[in-house]
């Protein structure tokens, strides 16, 4: 029914720029995550997607038709926002129906319709109440509920998990993908939640400073990131970005130590190139302690400064060259600060950055 | 040495003398005002006081109507429609352009919102009665004076900041994500403002209602300056009707007073039910 394509969408507030001209299609039924820092231009993205800002500059379509100067109500799209903005003198049963209400629909088929999203979402107990007698998980069921009902041809999310608390905010967050699987319809949706991110989407969108840094799926995104920043700011704990030089094929790190570059990466370095050397926490493992036995590894001694077992891991913190750097033990053992571990460095998923533009040095 | 729980019980007993003596200052006025309504002239001002009326009647409001007395009635029924006209009347324009104006202040960013919101506060600091030499000059230049027409521009344009400041606060409490939700349920704008916001502020906008109402029902000063005739005379301006060359009727301006209160003490009770009506703003997290 509707895909969703941004054509050099630019927005302007007055004389300042806060999203510069970014290109983005999203396929009939995709569910697209915007996911960026605070203030990276994903929540006006999508707000010009539902029509609540005016587009400055390029053209977004849903479906066949440009959007551009059409207002909310007639993007035949629907939105559930963060504080739910729930209609406070309407009941359940009034604010999951309002729209069809709106839109002329007979009792009937609003009644049907109301009912059919109540049994989805498992609100049929609480129809009559008012949203201030509503936890907020609840309030949570009933925006996205008012969102269903109407049968838009795609959902946007806004941040919509961030006021619920951590335990409730994973259980949303499967019954928004089950939503999803149910219903299928195109979703958009925003949030700063790099775990969100990963778990719900078909693709991430990663944003920054009003740019597009990357798209592409949460596997994609999370092992082939593009540049420095898509790196650190997908994965937990963030992936170990170390300056460091190429010399005479190895990586030497500021300290004066080295491991050789990756085989795989050996011809897209030169010699005497100032790069940043990446690898996740999950690739720096004390020996023994690995999630699958390397095939390209180096083994380096580090001391560890502090511990913080996870059950089934433990992160462990270190320095590699002066800089701060994590590394997990999976299966651990009580580790000490101040003890000398032998880690292996997984360097078939080592990332290298160059230095200069941030940019990973691999291509494809 | 005094405990603790004693300490806290004699503090609650001061505050309740407190309290009981401030009620006493702001009631016993309008007690007196309608306890005078039934009293004949001649107790008023007896020495010492008689607190209780000794003969209560309505003669009095007997006297203001002309029934049955020789005295001329005074037009009660005219100031009362006058009154009511131009004090309704003003009040609605205040708040059509008090809801106008609170929304756009409310919602919209536009040039010198800040110093447009500051001029309006900064005219309720100039007296009504100090702009009423040029507003009479005026008003008889283009034919106002002793109309209807010319109380109730100069009410709405006392009214119209105070509506304004009241109806913004009102509209402000209401998360503007209300409004977008509606929008993208399918309504217009102004069905979302209609459906969703009026209904919100709808306590908000009944307040201000009642106070534009009741300062244009008691205001006598730019009145008694605009009006002449029973065209427009207000029933305030009608109490001058009690005073004579050399004697002041006090009971009959007491039981003309309590004309004057009744109909805006049953207003005020009426609406009395949306002042308080604090709406739970349940739909947002607080």
């Amino acid at each position: 029914m509707a895909e969703i394509t941004l054509k050099d969408v630019v927005k302007r507030y007055g004389k300042v720029e806060v999203v510069h001209g970014i290109n983005l299609d999203i396929a009939h039924n995709e569910f697209v995550v915007l996911v960026g820092p605070s203030g990276c231009g994903k929540s006006t993205t999508l707000r010009m997607i539902a029509g609540l800002e005016d587009i400055s500059d390029g053209t977004i379509s849903i479906g066949p038709e440009v959007v551009n100067d059409l207002p909310p109500r007639k993007r035949n799209i629907s939105m559930v926002f963060q504080n739910y903005a729930l209609y406070p003198h309407m009941s359940v049963r009034e604010n999951l129906g309002f729209g069809l209400k709106i839109a002329k629909q007979d009792a009937a088929t609003i009644k049907r319709r109301v009912d059919e999203a109540a049994d989805i979402l498992g609100l049929d107990a609480l129809m009559d109440r008012t949203p201030a007698e509503l936890s907020g998980g609840q309030r949570q069921r009933v925006a996205m509920g008012r969102a269903i009902v109407r049968h838009p041809e795609a959902f946007l999310f806004d941040e919509p998990l961030s006021n619920l608390d951590a335990k409730l905010r994973v259980q949303m967050r499967t019954e928004i993908k089950k939503l999803h699987q149910k219903v299928k319809t195109t979703v958009v949706y925003v949030t700063h939640d790099q775990v969100e991110a990963m778990t719900l989407a078909d693709r991430i969108v990663v944003m920054k400073d009003g740019h597009i840094e990357q798209v592409g799926t949460p596997m994609d995104v999370f092992n082939h990131p593009v540049n420095t920043f898509v790196a650190s700011f997908i994965g937990s704990p963030p992936m170990n970005l170390l300056p460091a030089t190429v010399q005479n094929g190895t990586v030497v790190f500021s300290d004066g130590k080295s491991v050789p570059v990756p085989a795989r990466l050996k011809d897209r370095v030169r010699e005497g190139q100032e790069v940043i050397f990446g690898l996740r926490p999950d690739d720096l493992t004390p020996v023994g302690h690995g999630i699958a036995e390397a095939g390209d590894s180096a083994r380096v001694a580090l001391d560890i400064i502090l511990s913080e077992p996870l059950g089934t891991e433990t992160i462990l913190y270190t320095t590699i060259a002066g800089q701060e750097a994590q590394g997990k033990m999976f299966g651990p053992r009580n580790v000490l600060p101040g003890e000398t571990l032998e880690f292996d460095l997984a360097m078939d998923k080592a990332h290298i950055f160059d230095a200069e533009s941030g940019k990973t040095v691999r291509l494809d | 040495m005094m405990n603790g729980a004693l300490k806290k019980r004699l503090g609650a007993i001061g505050l309740w003398v407190l309290t009981f003596i401030l009620m006493v200052v702001m009631c016993v006025p309008g007690l007196w005002v309608v306890l005078t309504a039934f009293r004949p002239n001649g107790e008023v001002l007896a020495k010492p006081p008689v607190w209780i009326p000794e003969n209560p009647s309505l003669l009095n409001f007997a006297k203001i109507f002309g029934v049955g007395v020789d005295q001329v009635a005074i037009p009660v029924p005219a100031y009362f429609m006058n009154s009511l006209i131009i004090a309704l009347t003003s009040t609605a324009v205040a708040l059509l352009i008090g809801m106008s104006g609170g929304y756009a202040f409310a919602r919209y960013r536009f040039k010198f919102k800040n110093g447009m919101f500051l001029g309006l506060m900064l005219s309720r600091t100039v007296p009504g009665i100090a702009l009423s030499l040029p507003v009479f000059m005026i008003w008889s230049r283009i034919g106002l004076i002793d109309a209807k027409l010319g109380l109730i521009i100069v009410y709405v344009a006392l009214n119209v900041p105070f509506t304004i400041w009241l109806i913004d606060g009102f509209f402000r409490q209401i998360p503007k994500e209300m409004s977008e939700a509606a929008q993208v349920d399918g309504c217009t704008r102004w069905q979302a403002f209609w459906k969703i916001e009026f209904p919100l502020a709808k306590s908000g906008i009944a307040s201000a209602g009642i106070f534009a109402f009741l300062t244009s029902w008691n205001e006598y000063a730019l009145a008694s300056n605009l009006t002449r005739s029973t065209d427009s005379k207000t029933l305030p301006v009608g109490l001058m009707d009690f005073t004579a060359q050399f004697t002041i009727d006090w009971a009959g301006m007491s039981a003309m007073a309590v004309i004057i209160i009744i109909p805006a003490l049953i207003l005020t009770f009426l609406v009395q039910k949306h002042l308080i009506a604090g709406l739970t703003f349940g739909g947002v997290k607080g």
